[in-house]
């Protein structure tokens, strides 16, 4: 008799405010990546094209918080997901986004698209299928509860692979010297 | 009865006058610490040395040492409070490490590294505080300014030249030079002061050598803090005898 299957754990992926660069790092762990599709198997991710999420066991969402579909996306992983990782910087802390936050969002908007010099007939974007940028951009922390964080621009593979492995295999993850890096 | 007191339950022999960090660090013993710095009086400010002594919260940069001690520092309980300095301290500046070119370096993110504070937890500030980069060799990044008075002592004690001051209190407490203009080219200071290099984060940078060393060799890259701070601490010859 075959013994019961384990259900694999299913994960979701995004990046929100981010440039993919964790999303790439995650690639990172090359052929480990077999191993990793033994144990979970993955929903809404850019691996997956899968544009909404479903029950998962964890989601993993890279990049902060700069406008409004950005928030509806974070609320769906949350509502979805038992854990919920914050992964990088920008996640984190806000990173290269967030260096925007002491200017004036309006004063970003007229200087990008309307007085840059070399811009001929430019205006502000008003498409209604543009989601509108917050004021501010945002860590997710402050905007949902966020169980874990993988802190790096990016996390190294080795630091997401020992970060996830300690977490499938029930173990409190911890980092260390040489995985754990802001930069 | 020689002059010991208890670190961690272990016996550390002291002179007189030594304070606990200065008896601890001498004798091979490391408690996390930011603000203190060995050539100079200390601060006490940034409370990450904070050990228990009989029983009390004491900042150990400051404490004296005293026979018969018992001091407590690599306990759970003092890990979490200074985990949760360090995160009030990342929440309260701009530390942004992808673009600093003291990432790497900095004692605040190794810090960061060694208590394992993958967050900062709290709502980011966000301050504006925008950059003094009109010195010809010196920028001035204030946004990473963590307000430990070291380099207004440096240039107050060592290079008799009072280029910094920290003005104003409480939330709005920050780091000023000495001009009129306010900036730092109205200033005498030079690379060769002492102010240039005792900065434990990047606010005071000198221009035109950014990212010299190569990720993978820089400082805390190498080692943990935890382990590199005794290297600066002063020792006793090697082969003296210390306990």
């Amino acid at each position: 008799m075959n013994a019961p299957v384990k259900p694999k754990l299913r994960i979701a992926t995004t990046s929100l405010a981010g440039c993919f660069g964790c999303h790439m790092s995650i690639l990172d762990i090359d052929e480990r990546l077999f191993p990793l599709l033994e144990l979970v198997e993955f929903d809404r991710s850019p691996l997956t094209d899968i544009k909404h999420c479903g029950p998962c066991d964890i989601g993993l969402v890279e990049g902060g918080i700069c406008n409004a579909e950005n928030v509806h996306v974070l609320r769906e992983f949350r509502k979805n997901c038992k854990v919920l990782i914050a992964i990088g910087a920008c996640a984190i802390n806000g990173g290269l986004p967030a260096q925007r936050n002491h200017l004036d969002l309006s004063s970003c908007l007229t200087e990008v698209y309307l007085t840059e010099p070399g811009l001929v007939h430019g205006h502000i974007p008003n498409d209604p299928e543009l989601p509108l940028p917050l004021d501010k951009v945002h860590p997710l922390h402050e905007v949902v509860k966020i169980d874990y964080f993988i802190p790096g621009c990016p996390p190294s593979a080795d630091a997401i692979w020992k970060f996830l492995t300690d977490l499938i295999a029930g173990k409190t993850p911890e980092l260390g010297h040489g995985l754990i890096k802001y930069d | 009865m020689s002059d010991t007191f208890q670190l961690d339950g272990q016996p550390v022999s002291f002179e007189s006058g030594q304070t606990v960090m200065q008896a601890a660090l001498a004798a091979g013993h490391y408690i996390p610490h930011l603000c203190y710095h060995p050539e100079f009086k200390p601060h006490g400010s940034c409370k990450l040395c904070t050990v228990k002594v009989n029983g009390r919260t004491a900042a150990s940069c400051t404490m004296p040492a005293e026979a018969g001690l018992e001091v407590e520092s690599d306990i759970e309980e003092l890990n979490a409070l200074r985990r949760t300095l360090v995160q009030m301290l990342f929440a309260e500046g701009n530390h942004f490490c992808p673009s600093c070119e003291k990432s790497g370096n900095c004692v605040l993110q190794a810090l960061g590294y060694d208590l394992e504070v993958h967050s900062a937890g709290f709502r980011h500030q966000f301050p504006d505080r925008p950059l003094d980069a009109s010195h010809p060799d010196i920028l001035l990044d204030f946004n990473r300014c963590i307000l430990c008075e070291l380099c207004v002592n440096a240039s107050a004690e060592v290079d008799g030249k009072h280029v910094f001051a920290l003005a104003e209190r409480g939330n709005s407490k920050h780091l000023i030079v000495n001009a009129e203009s306010g900036l730092l080219k109205d200033t005498n200071i030079a690379l060769t002061d002492k102010a240039m290099s005792v900065c434990p984060v990047g606010v005071i940078i000198k221009k035109g050598v950014g990212f010299s060393i190569p990720i993978g060799e820089r400082r805390y890259d190498q080692r943990p803090i935890s382990e590199q701070a005794l290297d600066d601490a002063p020792r006793p010859p090697s082969g003296a005898k210390h306990e």
